[in-house]
């Protein structure tokens, strides 16, 4: 499941701002029990966050195979080495290229559903649209690894509902068709269960959105005579352009990261590889092929990719702040 | 909406055809979207002879608990999924504490450097954490020297780490919740001779409570679905897995145990589920009422 990192808090972050003048300066006891309050959390997060970060930049300028990670070798600086060996790689080039269109498909993919269903459900009465709502939270709700064990039986070659269901209205060829096998039908299935499961925080954000749009201003286009089309395009999008920039850079973030979807559903980076992204290209590397300092490398590679993605976010998300 | 007269609702329905075209249409959806989780949960309590069928049924005439029977006696599932509300508890138990401490700190105390730890928080949101993996391993390995039970293999490594993972975003989302309590009520807790600590406890905590339910159960969904950490830390101790691991033990190449890994699915979404209804609105908080219907 997938939350906002940063959703609006309550109360807001500001509520004291502008201090309290009358109040006696007592800086070093606050200080004092801030900081034994902090502590806790200060300490996990610099020896489980910041530390492994810098830890995977050091990693990546080491030579550190299975040799290394035993102990039974020493340490090898090598500088740059492994970015040069893997930029050098004609498979990096190819993971990247995947990792990019394969999240720009699910990007897509969630955005155009999600709009969509969010338009259809502010035209429609309560019941439907509760039913629909309920069906989103609950695609939204389902475990990665439990969503996609149920779309690899819905397309499973043998017992899947999909290809009897084909095969019954008489698609012949299809009834041992393999779903998992060819590269591009096996990136196409795992997309879609990634937009079947990241579709309904854009449709929930994008609906709210529209339930904010003053009625007459809807109702006005109604009675001019637009088409709901026009209305998206001409009412909705310009209006909402902050909330759809936010939502689309946080479902960038997130289905470049995809891990879990990729690793179960084509059993670890597909046939010989070819289904990989990123993220599993790491962890291949690293745990299948002891090649941690190469691992290493992508890890600060997609890490960069993220940071520049982030920034644009943040950068958007006080777009969207000001009034 | 509800308390129109049948007579008015079917004139607005004659009135306008294409809403109940669109009506028709966002219940076909429900059904398509809501599908696979119906699936998942019919394959469940189905014999294994209907599953391994080559003409599947969209419905079953004689459920069972076979399947569910079969994953908890024979592969003991049991455990598996006893270590994932263990991991996911302690996550929630540890991350509400500091989470707590640490909002707390971050409005009410007056000192120099508040705001720059806040933005650091922001920026600990942002960290891909599935690229530490790799340094995250060895941190792990390193750790089970010391404590053997917080390092690889052990239900611990997974605590620790999303204990990590948690805590930028519990703390982010508690200082709203903290801020939101009046400065008056400190003062005059104050005033009534209760220490810092004591109005921290005794009235503070209580008083945030929403908050510390919702960050409690993002942080139980998140440890709960962990699969990456889990797969590289549990290498060698299987009895140590967690659930989302356990279930691809039902894939092998001689032919997947589809009953048995939908069982084990089902027995991964209901806690979530029963959770997300719980919390859905403060996913999108801010949002103003989203989901209300």
């Amino acid at each position: 499941m997938r939350v906002p990192a940063t959703p609006t808090t309550p109360g807001g972050a500001s509520t004291h701002r502008g201090g309290a003048p009358r109040r006696r300066p007592r800086v070093s006891p606050d200080l004092r029990a801030a900081l034994l309050y902090l502590a806790p959390a200060g300490f996990v997060l610099a020896a489980m966050l910041a530390y492994p970060l810098y830890q995977l930049g050091v990693i990546s300028l080491f030579d550190y195979g299975q040799a290394q990670a035993s102990g039974g070798a020493p340490l090898d600086f090598v500088g740059l080495d492994n970015y040069a060996q893997l930029f050098g790689e004609p498979r990096f080039w190819t993971v990247l290229v995947q990792t990019c269109v394969f999240a720009a498909v699910c990007v897509v993919g969630s955005l155009t559903v999600g709009i969509g269903l969010a338009v259809l459900a502010s035209r429609v009465r309560a019941l439907p649209r509760m039913a629909l709502f309920l069906a989103a939270l609950g695609a939204w709700a389902t475990p990665a690894v439990a969503g996609s064990t149920v779309w690899l039986f819905l397309f499973d070659q043998d017992f899947g509902l999909v290809n009897e269901v084909l095969a019954g209205v008489g698609l012949a060829g299809v009834e041992n068709f393999s779903w998992t096998y060819d590269r591009y039908v096996a990136f196409g299935l795992v997309a879609a269960q990634v937009v079947w499961c990241s579709f309904p925080f854009v449709m929930i954000t994008v609906y709210a959105g529209i339930r904010s749009i003053p009625t007459d201003v809807l109702e006005a286009a109604a009675l001019d005579g637009a088409t709901p089309w026009r209305t998206l395009r001409t009412v909705i999008i310009p209006m909402l352009r902050g909330l759809l920039i936010v939502a689309t850079i946080q479902s960038i973030i997130w289905d470049f990261k995809i891990f879990t979807q990729i690793y179960v559903m084509t059993n670890g980076g597909g046939v010989a590889g070819r289904n990989l992204v990123l993220n599993v290209y790491a962890y291949q590397e690293a745990f299948a092929a002891s090649n941690y300092g190469l691992g290493a490398a992508i890890g600060v590679v997609m890490t960069g990719i993220l940071l520049l993605i982030t920034l644009g976010y943040l950068r958007a998300q006080r777009g969207t702040e000001e009034p | 909406m509800s308390t129109r007269t049948p007579a008015r609702r079917r004139s607005g329905l004659l009135a306008r055809p294409g809403r109940t075209l669109a009506e028709i249409l966002t219940l076909l959806i429900a059904l398509v979207v809501a599908f696979p989780l119906y699936w998942m949960v019919l394959s469940a309590v189905k014999h294994p002879g209907e599953i391994q069928s080559s003409a599947p049924r969209p419905w079953t005439t004689a459920p069972t608990w076979d399947n569910f029977r079969r994953v908890f006696q024979v592969e003991g599932l049991g455990g598996y999924f006893l270590n994932s509300v263990v991991v996911a508890l302690a996550v929630v138990v540890l991350s509400l504490f500091l989470s707590f401490l640490a909002a707390v700190a971050l409005t009410r105390f007056r000192f120099r450097g508040r705001t720059v730890l806040a933005v650091m928080l922001l920026v600990a949101q942002m960290v891909p954490v599935e690229a530490l993996t790799i340094p995250l391993f060895f941190l792990m390995r390193s750790v089970g020297d010391v404590a053997p039970r917080l390092g690889l293999n052990h239900l611990g490594s997974l605590v620790l780490v999303h204990l990590a993972f948690s805590l930028p975003f519990a703390i982010w989302m508690l200082r709203g919740f903290v801020a939101a309590v009046p400065k008056d009520l400190e003062e005059a807790a104050t005033l009534d001779g209760a220490s810092r600590f004591r109005f921290t406890w005794q009235v503070l905590f209580p008083l945030v409570a929403p908050g510390l339910v919702a960050m409690s159960v993002l942080s139980f969904i998140h440890a709960w679905n962990d699969f990456l950490f889990a797969r590289t830390f549990i290498i060698s101790a299987t009895e140590n897995q967690t659930l989302p691991m356990a279930i691809l033990v039902f894939f092998s190449p001689e032919g997947n145990d589809w009953g048995a890994i939908m069982a084990g699915s089902t027995l991964l979404t209901v806690p979530v589920l029963v959770f997300f209804v719980l919390v859905q609105r403060h996913l999108v908080s801010g949002l103003a009422g989203a989901v209300k219907g």
